[in-house]
Formats: C-alpha cells, sequence, structure tokens
C-alpha cells in the first residue's frame, strides 16, 4: 500500500527550509521525497496544494486520565483528540491512579498505546514511589521496561536531598529527572499567580520566583550530580535566564513550556475562569514575553501540550477549589502556529518544536522526514481557521482554556506508520 | 442601577450608584429610628441567607432587613467541610432554584463562590463576604457612617489598619473609597500587605505614627488567631505593640478622628477597648445601625431593578 502527498510543503532537512513537493509513503515508511514523484500504480494519491506535510507531532508532557481517572479521559478518547491534534506520539505522565511506579504498569501503557493504533505512549515513569515524594522508583527497571524519564508529575520533587539522590541515581542508568518547578512550600495551597490580579480577585498567591528558585537549586544539584534534569512547563523570563546560564555552561539541563504560557497572561483568569487555573498559574505579560523569547532563541527544547483533562465538577467549582489544568491536544499546532503568524517563530521553527526536538530529547525514531522513517505525518492548512469550542472538541477532555479562540491552521489528516488516523 | 441584577462586589458598581444607594439608606435610618420600621416592598418575596461561613452579625443584620421590608426571610446555614463545599454550592443552587428563592444573601470561605451561584441560580446575589475578596455591604455601611459624620465621602482621609491581606472589608473599602475621591492609607506590617494593592493612589505604611498623620478615619480590622500560627505576626503583644489602635497611637490622628471596626473586635489585639468604647471617638455600634440600614436599601434596589 502506497500514499503520493502531491504538491504539499514539507520540511527539507538539509535546506531547513519548506520545499514544494511531493512525498511517497510506502509499507507504513517515508518512501521517498522531492519533485514530481509521478502516481505509482495502485497508490493513493493526496493532493493538497497550500498544505503542509509535517513529521506528525511529538508531544513529551499529558496526563491522559487512565488508569484511574477515565471519568476525566480515557486513552482511547484521548488518542482521537491527539489525531485531530496531528499528534502521532505522547510522552505520559505517570500521576494516574495507580501511579506509574512498576515495570508491568509501564508495559501496560505501551500496549494501551498499541491498541489504539493511532498514537505511540511512551510512558514516564514516577521518580518516587507512588508519587509520594519519599523513596525513589526503580529507576533501572522501569527504564527497561520502557519508561522513557522520570517525574512525579505535576508534583514537585520538594526534597532537596531527594532530588540529589534522584539525578544521581538515575544518571548511572543514563535517564533524565523532570522536575514540575515550583518551590513546594511557596506555592502550597496558591490558586494564581502572586500580584495585584491575585490580591484583588482574593486568590492565594504563589510568587512567580518559585520557579527559579526550584530552578536554581535544580541545576546545582545537576551540576553536583552529573545528572540530567528537564524543567517542564517553564513560565517566567527569571527561570529561563537561569537555564540559559545552565546551558552555556555545558550541563545537562533541558527544558520545555506549553502553549497557555506563551498564548495567555493572568488576565484569563478573570470572572474566576477555572479553565484557565493551570499549574504552574498564568504569569504577566513580561513573562509571557519572556516564554516566546525563549521559543526563538532556543533555550526552550520542545512544546508540550501539558495536556490536563479536567470534567465540569473538577473545574465548577470556586476558583481556589477548583482543579487546576487543561486540555491541549486538539489546540497544541493551532496555538503554536500563532507564533509564526505573528512572526515571533518561522513555521520550521515552530515545528521542529513541536516534532524533531521533541523526538530527539525522546531519543524516539520520529519526527522528521527522512526516508526509511516510520510515516507518522500530520497534513495541516496553514491559513484554514476554525473556533476552539469547549464543548465540541474532539475527545472527552473539554477543558480548554482556549475557549472562544478563532485559529489559522487545520489539521487535515494524521497518519500513523502510513495509516490514516484522522481527516475523511 | 436599572440593570443592576446581584451586588458582587463593589467593583462594577460606580459613584452615582453608591450615591443613590447611600441616599435609600440614609432614608431608611429615619425611618428605622422613627419606629415606623415596616415596610411591605418585599412582600411575598423570599430571602434566603445562605451562610457557609459562621457570621451572627451579617446575618442578623439582613435578615432584619428583609423582614422590615416584608420579605419573607430563611436562613440556612450549611456546615463545610473542605472537601465537599463545592459540591455543596451548586447543589445548593440547583434546590434554591426549586424554591423560588428572589433574594439570596451569600457568605463563603472561598473568593468567586457568590459570583459562580450567580451564574446558576435566577435569584438576585448578594455577597455578604467571599473568602478574600470583597465584603461589599460592609463597605456601604462604612461610608454610610463616614458620610453622616463627617458631612460628605469625598476628600476624606482614610486609614485603615491591620490584616489588609486576609481582609474582604479592606478591599471592598479601598473599591469604593478611592472611587468616591477618598485618600486611603494602609498600615500593617509587610506580612499582612499582599502585592500590588496600592492602586488608585493607595499608600502603604508600615508605622501607625506615619499612616495615621493627618486621618479623618480610623479604622481597624480584625486580625484571625490562625495568623499568628500562620507564622504572619510573631505574636499578639508584639501586634497590639505596633498596631494596636489605642489612645496613644489614635493621637497621631486628626484631632477629631473617629474610630471604626467591623467587627467582631478582638480587644487588646488590634484595637484597645478604651477606644473601642470611647462614645466620642468610636463610630463601632453606629456601623452596626447603619448596617440594617445599608442592607435595606440594597434589597429593595435590587428588587425594582429585577422583574420577578
Amino acid at each position: 500500500m502506497s500514499i503520493v502527498f502531491r504538491k504539499i510543503s514539507y520540511l527539507d532537512e538539509a535546506a531547513q527550509a519548506l520545499v514544494e513537493g511531493d512525498l511517497l509513503v510506502r509499507d507504513g515508511r517515508i518512501a521517498d521525497f522531492g519533485q514530481n514523484l509521478g502516481r505509482p500504480d495502485g497508490a493513493e494519491i493526496i493532493e493538497a496544494e497550500g498544505a503542509v506535510l509535517s513529521p506528525g507531532l511529538v508531544d513529551i508532557r499529558a496526563s491522559l486520565g487512565e488508569p484511574g481517572f477515565e471519568y476525566r479521559e480515557t486513552i482511547a478518547s484521548a488518542a482521537i483528540a491527539a489525531a485531530a491534534g496531528g499528534i502521532t506520539s505522547i510522552a505520559v505522565l505517570p500521576d494516574s491512579a495507580p501511579p506509574i511506579d512498576d515495570p508491568a504498569l509501564v508495559h501496560l501503557i505501551i500496549a494501551r498505546g498499541l491498541e489504539t493504533g493511532s498514537v505511540s505512549l511512551l510512558p514516564y515513569a514516577a521518580a518516587t514511589r507512588g508519587l509520594n515524594g519519599e523513596e525513589l522508583a526503580e529507576y533501572g527497571l522501569l527504564k527497561a521496561a520502557g519508561a522513557v524519564a522520570f517525574t512525579d508529575g505535576g508534583k514537585t520533587i520538594a526534597s532537596s536531598r531527594l532530588m540529589r539522590l534522584a539525578l544521581s541515581y538515575a544518571s548511572g542508568f543514563g535517564a533524565r529527572i523532570v522536575q514540575h518547578p515550583e518551590d513546594f512550600e511557596l506555592a502550597k495551597g496558591g490558586a494564581a499567580t502572586a500580584g495585584a490580579r491575585a490580591t484583588w480577585m482574593g486568590l492565594p498567591g504563589i510568587p512567580a520566583a518559585a520557579e527559579a528558585i526550584c530552578v536554581a537549586r535544580d541545576i546545582r544539584l545537576a551540576e553536583l550530580t552529573g545528572g540530567a534534569v528537564h524543567f517542564a512547563h517553564v513560565t517566567t523570563g527569571e527561570a529561563l535566564a537561569l537555564i540559559r546560564v545552565a546551558k552555556d555552561k555545558g550541563l545537562r539541563v533541558t527544558c520545555d513550556t506549553a502553549p497557555p504560557y506563551f498564548d495567555l497572561n493572568e488576565t484569563a483568569i478573570g470572572d474566576y475562569r477555572t479553565y484557565s487555573k493551570l499549574s504552574p498559574p498564568l504569569r504577566d505579560e513580561a513573562d509571557r514575553l519572556a516564554v516566546v523569547e525563549g521559543l526563538k532563541d532556543g533555550t526552550i527544547d520542545a512544546i508540550a501540550s501539558d495536556h490536563q483533562p479536567r470534567d465540569a465538577d473538577d473545574k465548577r467549582l470556586p476558583f481556589a477549589d477548583a482543579s487546576p489544568g487543561g486540555s491541549g491536544l486538539a489546540t497544541l499546532l493551532g496555538i503554536t502556529l500563532v507564533q509564526v503568524q505573528n512572526g515571533a517563530l518561522t513555521l520550521p521553527q515552530a515545528l521542529a518544536l513541536l516534532t524533531k526536538k521533541p523526538a530527539a530529547w525522546l531519543g524516539i525514531e520520529a519526527g522528521v522526514i527522512a526516508r526509511g522513517r516510520p510515516a507518522d505525518l500530520t497534513l495541516f492548512h496553514p491559513e484554514r481557521s476554525w473556533f476552539v469550542q469547549a464543548g465540541k472538541l474532539p475527545g472527552k477532555a473539554q477543558n480548554t482554556p482556549f475557549d472562544g479562540r478563532a485559529l489559522e491552521g487545520v489539521v487535515l489528516g494524521t497518519w500513523k506508520a502510513g495509516r490514516r488516523v484522522f481527516g475523511q | 442601577m436599572a440593570s443592576l441584577k446581584h451586588l458582587l462586589g463593589i467593583e462594577g458598581l460606580n459613584p452615582v450608584s453608591v450615591t443613590n444607594l447611600l441616599d435609600l439608606a440614609e432614608s431608611y435610618v429615619l425611618l428605622n429610628r422613627s419606629g415606623k420600621t415596616q415596610r411591605d416592598s418585599l412582600r411575598g418575596r423570599t430571602l434566603i441567607n445562605l451562610f457557609f461561613e459562621d457570621s451572627t452579625r451579617t446575618r442578623t443584620s439582613f435578615e432584619l432587613a428583609g423582614r422590615r421590608l416584608g420579605a419573607d426571610v430563611v436562613n440556612m446555614s450549611v456546615a463545610t467541610s473542605s472537601v465537599t463545599k463545592g459540591e455543596t454550592l451548586l447543589d445548593t443552587a440547583a434546590t434554591l432554584n426549586a424554591m423560588n428563592c428572589d433574594l439570596l444573601v451569600v457568605r463563603h470561605n472561598r473568593s468567586g463562590a457568590p459570583a459562580l451561584l450567580a451564574e446558576k441560580v435566577t435569584a438576585s446575589v448578594i455577597n455578604a463576604g467571599d473568602g478574600t475578596h470583597e465584603h461589599p455591604t460592609q463597605a456601604l455601611l462604612d461610608a454610610l457612617t463616614m458620610r453622616r459624620h463627617k458631612g460628605r465621602i469625598s476628600g476624606l482621609t482614610v486609614a485603615i489598619c491591620g490584616d489588609i491581606a486576609h481582609s474582604r472589608v479592606a478591599r471592598s473599602n479601598i473599591l469604593l473609597l478611592t472611587m468616591m475621591g477618598n485618600f486611603v492609607r494602609l498600615i500593617g506590617p509587610p506580612t499582612l500587605l499582599p502585592g500590588g494593592i496600592g492602586i488608585n493612589g493607595v499608600e502603604v505604611f508600615h508605622s501607625m505614627e506615619e499612616g495615621l498623620k493627618g486621618a479623618d478615619i480610623v479604622m481597624a480590622l480584625r486580625l484571625q488567631k490562625e495568623r499568628m500560627s500562620g507564622g504572619m505576626v510573631p505574636s499578639s503583644r508584639e501586634f497590639f505593640t505596633y498596631y494596636g489602635l489605642d489612645r496613644k497611637k489614635l493621637a497621631y490622628a486628626k484631632p477629631d478622628a473617629l474610630v471604626m471596626h467591623p467587627g467582631p473586635m478582638n480587644r487588646g489585639v488590634e484595637i484597645d477597648s478604651d477606644i473601642a468604647d470611647d462614645a466620642a471617638r468610636s463610630l463601632i455600634k453606629e456601623q452596626v445601625e447603619m448596617g440594617v440600614a445599608v442592607r435595606m436599601a440594597v434589597l429593595d434596589t435590587l428588587a425594582r431593578s429585577t422583574n420577578w
């Protein structure tokens, strides 16, 4: 079975530019690309002038609700949302119930991904047993089972001693620790970024510096141990400045951010909009701009969806009681493309943050257009528009902080290993 | 004012609507004092006092206000545990809709809870204090009290002292007083002054001597015991020494400065009994009286602007 995509634009890795041409998929792999590949016998022809054919998006941070929170989302429903969002690989957080802290559970998540047929699930495993922040999980056995890195998900590894041990022990297996960078004590009980907005809404505040304080500590611990640390959903200019310096020093430090943090600022929580209650909380405009700068200058290694499914009952509460988190699979591409439309990023830069860079970070064979690679592909039209509407998003989780947004960039089709998993 | 369906905060009011409310309340003060208290503008209407947080004084004040306007008043106290309170809130909203409640007075320990209820109920919602957000009827009754004694509610220098960080009374007062053109000074230890509080020209002080200089009104706020255990203030005696309102500190203000407190008072913590009970300086009892009149004005105004 082969497919020819005709007259599409794709990213030529050698030229680092978008070129117009054709791409041939055969037996689930990218067989060839270039000008005028013709119409091989029996091949399905997909004509999509003006559309961009990107490697399938690689999302390095999402919670999927299963096992344990099926009322929020199941892996099957998340797979539908991912396919509609052009995502073909997801690194899944371990904060399910039970948490992924046992090799058997790592196997389970991988197998559940294979069952979907549309998205590869790459499990993170717990950094501490039961995500309890007390004792290390079995990094060696978990990594052998397929865990991609170790993290306590949305919980900070609070103890400096434990973080030191985690970084040190993980380095023996060549494994990374992924931190939710928020000083635990400063963040406790907080619902919004400390400042005038939190004060006047009467919400308990978390100082933005809580992020930099944690990042500074963990960079120092990475240096001390020789371990590799990754900071998830970085949101402040101050933390990015620290990461920039650490990278310049050659320390093993990487980071990602998520669309809300470069697209929204704290004004989005006005009127106590709990769909905009996130962890870490939305920041002020200066920090949002600093995150955009971090995307531009390469300090940020990837854009992750930071998908956190919640149902209406988790959110229809007084703001301080509402569960933090936003759904993000369906909007990952569209919100990222806003930064292309406003000129902050080039399209190749934006796509690299969604494909090549996260794939390289995970060490998986994905994220680039190259001969012989699995044909995980996303076809999107960069100029067609759509409306983000909570209640009408693909999949079960409807808790988008982007409700009501008009976006340019419509996914026309998604292919997993050459099989169409989204689109007509 | 015609479009006012709920009273969720001072935010959303304007100088004209505040003045109208105060004028109407003034007329109720006179009526209440004359002994002819019974009106019937809310006859046949149901007012529910929905209190998720204990409060005798505010609940009683709304109850009296409602009854004096002829409403049927029902008090509901909802015991809260941290786990179930959100659920209770929306379940309660459904129940209230079924009961055809017209006016819903809500107190809740979470900021924004009355706003959330207002989205779900058919009744007009009056915020009787939500978390550390707002307590609009307190600010209105404070304004009425000031206006009666100073003859105006603009151009006054009002010093608010103590635990600003956890005070919805302070927030609503700052909003109302600055909107009406008064000068607001906040005085407290830095741990009890939240970031970004200094809007609309509000000045922040850490010393009573500096902050009270030239004040027409000195408002002391309640300091909750939890603030000591939370480490924000080391002890009540230290707090009283530096921020407790006593005769010596009051002397820094104008000679005719008057003292207010939203109650209930912690005597010897944020205010000295000597001052609190000094009829020549303290408006604390009158604040309670004004509370009923202001709440009558609010209920009446919301009732008039809503088509039932």
